[in-house]
């Protein structure tokens, strides 16, 4: 292997074991200081109960993403250094701001969120935690300006004296069309996460401890279940929207994702194809007529292109080479997406039934669809990222550098076969010791509340100490 | 002002509070071992750090993203040339990252010492390895004329980069000591600063070498008296310690480390990264830098939020001020 294929499977592997965590810390964090503010309001110490639950499991959760998010920021530098050479004075911004505005914020008010219920009045104590949340979605904001640009570089030039792309409008960057449509998709994937994770772990307590705070539970489900079929509808509107952005900037993702080799108006969308995908051979196919043209262009008879006609229209523009990502993968993973997401919704639908009227359901399947529901949301991230991220190839800034280019030229194959080991081995055992960690903490159940406090008493032992 | 150089001196002033802050956590962090007697004890020394030290860390990740944004050919020669080095410390500080936050999430002896080696580990690895770094980024690296490093891992373990990492090493442990000294009451806060002072003897002994070292080689009267001052903090930190004032003892190695990051940027300047193969190809803070445009957009914001980051930074050390002892403990 080369450098440049470990590098890339470095950054495809580091960056998708981040983002397991990531919508589930921005997800939840809105969510558990939703419980928060409900026991505030009401001073029903049920909530103040699933607070403290599902508090401990945000920061198992949160631990983890920042432990691999700073493997993040050094990335570029190590193993793209020509990339961060050439895009730095656009892309190093975001970066710098995330850093500055959303990093700060998140860990400052989380740390006083932690260790701050005895030292802080309620009232502020509820507002670090929401300080903090505020700071995950900002985090998401300016991280997703960076890689929008290199799915559709804008407000930049290029200056072929330095070799670099360079910013003239900083206000573009940070409105570009595609960050407009990926930040709500994303956010509202990130709900469907944390709604499914509290749907799930709430709805396996009320039947594996069905006497044990299940009417504590039952809330808490409720308000999972919902936020996820909400926020599911969200990522399909929204979705639909950034699948129209794509067929305009990039449009030979939108072919390659559909397996589309020639033109078509009106366009159908492929709901599953055997037989071979480099369009050669096609065994069996089921599509729904039409529906590609509305997705890709809102009207049901407008033109796809497809990627035949592309790969000559980028050979004329940019010179031989091919233009087409690898479409097996954009094939199955954008479809990958919508049926984790579907199932998920499905599943969420279906637990609600099942529980209306006060009932707790007792069937194994739905508590084996417990146990997995949390799984399929987070699937559809991962697979809707990996599509994003393989759909831009070859390029790493869309049409301005070909990511065979982006690659440090210093680094050798033993440096990054040697990182790419060590990660992959590091994240492997932090993935075993973190699932027994959550189990464990899902297991014990509700935590008992501690008697109030005398707050003059300077020997009490704290409210909370690592 | 030039914007590259206000870019310069604010990399500087991240450095600064990276170091400062995340040095006495890495102090801390490596008293775990040799401080504390048992689980509670150990278990003070970590919550003296708990509420902080992510927030401590963030620092870093800022100095990092304003490097890529203002300077990002330094950004991409430092992190690609320092390759292994930079590795270490990563899985270094996620293996911190791990110890710290999971240790109490298990009440299981074996479990709690696995954590503390690695909260030990990952806090001896970066202090050594960052005063390694800065030391060889003054000293001169092999840089090519494209901006590349070319040497290997050994060009960077010379003598002056292995002195610059001991007394990284040693003045984190005493800034730990005296930070637990202001932090903690009863027996483990005695022990803290009397280990504080010895170690700072050896610590001021190092850190003298290293001085008068980089002001030989650099020359220049502003590094060496930027280096005299670090020496006087410094020792001014130790004579409180042996007066148990504990406050300004942490003051002391507080200024010493946030001058001596300055006395290595000044020693820079106007270089970001020296090539010891022609100093026509060393990295400048002009042929490094961002457009004009950027670095102004850049300085807006950072004037705007820095100080702003600075104030609830600080609000949070004013929340958890108590001391704290084993009978604060919970079970
Ligand atoms: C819970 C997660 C989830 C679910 C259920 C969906 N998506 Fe999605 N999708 C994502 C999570 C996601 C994502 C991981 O968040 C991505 C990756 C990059 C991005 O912006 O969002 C994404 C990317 C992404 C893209 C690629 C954008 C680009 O490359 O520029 C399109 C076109 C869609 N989605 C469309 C849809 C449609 C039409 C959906 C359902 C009907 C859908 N997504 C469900
Ligand atoms: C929003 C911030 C992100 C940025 C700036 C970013 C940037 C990059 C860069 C620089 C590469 C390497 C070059 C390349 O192979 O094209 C890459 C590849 C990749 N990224 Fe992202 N990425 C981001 C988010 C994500 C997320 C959240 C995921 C998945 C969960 C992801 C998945 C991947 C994968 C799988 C690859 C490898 C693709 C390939 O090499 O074929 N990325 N990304
Ligand atoms: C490849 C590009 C990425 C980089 C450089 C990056 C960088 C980082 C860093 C340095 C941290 C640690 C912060 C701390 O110590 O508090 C972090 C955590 C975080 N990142 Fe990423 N990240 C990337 C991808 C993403 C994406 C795509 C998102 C969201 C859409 C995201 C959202 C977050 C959030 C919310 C956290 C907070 C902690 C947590 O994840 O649990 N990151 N990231």
């Amino acid at each position: 292997m080369e450098v440049l294929d470990l590098a890339r499977w470095q950054f495809g592997i580091t960056t998708v074991y981040h983002f397991f965590f990531v919508p589930l810390t921005i997800g939840l964090s809105v969510l558990v200081a939703g419980m928060q503010t409900a026991w505030w309001r009401t001073g029903d110490e049920r909530w103040l109960r699933l607070t403290k639950f599902f508090g401990k499991l945000f920061l198992i959760n949160f631990a983890m993403g920042i432990a691999t998010g700073i493997v993040q920021e050094f990335q570029f530098g190590m193993n793209w250094s020509d990339y961060s050479r050439f895009v730095g004075d656009i892309f190093g911004a975001p970066l710098a701001i995330e850093g500055l505005l959303a990093f700060f914020l998140e860990s400052t008010f989380l740390g006083l969120w932690i260790f701050g219920w005895d030292r802080l009045k309620p009232g502020l104590h509820l507002a670090c935690l929401w300080i903090a949340a505020l700071g995950t979605v900002l985090s998401a904001y300016f991280i997703l300006a960076a890689n929008s640009f290199m799915q559709n570089p804008v407000g930049y030039t290029f200056n072929a004296e330095k070799n670099r792309a360079e910013l003239t409008d900083f206000g573009a960057v940070m409105t570009n069309k595609v960050l407009l449509a990926t930040f709500p998709h994303q956010i509202v994937g990130c709900f469907m996460v944390a709604g499914a994770f509290v749907a799930g772990v709430a709805l396996w307590q009320m039947m594996r401890h069905p006497d044990r705070d299940a009417s504590t539970f039952q809330p808490a489900f409720r308000l999972g279940a919902v936020v996820l079929l909400v926020a599911g509808l969200g990522t399909m509107i929204t979705g639909d929207f950034q699948g129209k952005v794509m067929t305009e900037v990039q449009p030979m993702k939108m072919a390659a994702a559909e397996g589309l080799y020639d033109d078509a108006a009106p366009a159908p969308f492929s709901l599953l194809t055997v037989g071979t995908l480099d369009g050669s051979e096609e065994v069996f196919k089921l599509e729904i007529p039409k529906l590609l043209s509305f997705l890709g262009t809102g009207t049901f008879d407008g033109e796809v292109r497809g990627i035949d006609s592309l790969q000559a229209e980028y050979e004329q523009k940019y010179g031989p080479g091919d233009y087409a990502p690898n479409v097996p993968v954009t094939y199955w993973t954008f479809r990958a997406m919508i049926t984790a997401g579907g199932l998920a919704m499905l599943a969420g639908a279906a637990m609600l039934w099942s529980t209306r009227g006060g009932r707790t359901p007792s069937s194994r399947w739905m508590l084996r669809a417990a146990i997995v529901l949390p799984l399929l949301p987070m699937a559809a991230n991962s697979f809707g990222w990996i599509f994003t991220e393989m759909g831009r190839q070859p390029w790493v800034v869309f049409g301005l550098m070909p990511t065979a280019s982006g690659v440090s030229p210093s680094t050798s194959v033993a440096e990054v076969a040697t990182s790419l080991a060590a990660f992959t081995a590091l994240y492997g055992v932090l993935a075993v010791i973190e699932v027994r960690l959550l189990l464990r903490y899902i297991g014990k159940g509700l935590p008992e509340l501690d008697p109030p406090r005398d707050r003059d008493d300077i020997d009490a032992p704290l409210a909370f100490a690592y | 002002m030039d914007l590259t150089t206000f870019w310069f001196i604010l990399i500087a002033v991240l450095w600064v509070g990276y170091l400062v802050l995340e040095g006495f956590d890495f102090g801390v962090g490596m008293l775990m071992a040799v401080l504390a007697k048992d689980d509670r004890e150990r278990r003070v020394l970590l919550n003296t750090i708990g509420p902080v030290w992510d927030g401590n860390e963030v620092w870093l990740i800022v100095a990092g993203g304003a490097t890529f944004a203002a300077f990002p050919e330094w950004y991409a020669t430092m992190f690609s040339g320092f390759y292994l080095p930079r590795l270490l410390i990563l899985i270094a500080l996620i293996v911190r990252i791990i110890g710290i936050e999971f240790r109490s999430k298990r009440d299981d002896a074996a479990w709690r010492r696995r954590c503390d080696t690695a909260i030990v580990i990952g806090s001896v690895v970066p202090a050594v390895l960052w005063g390694v770094a800065l030391a060889n980024i003054v000293r001169g690296v092999p840089i090519d004329a494209d901006k590349e490093y070319v040497g290997g891992l050994l060009d960077l373990l010379n003598p002056y980069g292995l002195l610059g990492g001991l007394v990284t090493l040693s003045v984190f442990l005493v800034h730990g000591a005296f930070f637990v000294g202001l932090k903690t009451e009863g027996p483990i806060r005695e022990r803290a600063i009397e280990l504080g002072v010895r170690a700072g003897v050896v610590a001021a002994a190092l850190t003298t070498l290293f001085v008068v070292w980089t002001a030989v080689r650099d020359g220049g009267t502003a590094v060496w008296i930027l280096g005299a001052l670090v020496l006087v903090a410094f020792v001014l930190g130790l004579l409180s310690a042996v007066a148990r004032l504990d406050g300004w003892a942490f003051t002391g190695t507080s200024v010493a480390i946030g001058l001596l990051v300055v006395m290595l940027f000044a020693a820079l300047f106007p270089d970001v990264m020296v090539s010891s193969l022609d100093p026509l190809w060393s990295l400048t803070t002009t042929n490094a830098a961002s457009t004009p445009y950027t670095l102004r957009i850049m300085s807006w914001v950072a004037l705007a939020f820095t100080p702003i980051v600075v104030l609830y930074q600080g609000w949070s050390y004013w929340v958890f001020r108590r001391r704290i002892g084993v009978q604060h403990i919970p079970v």
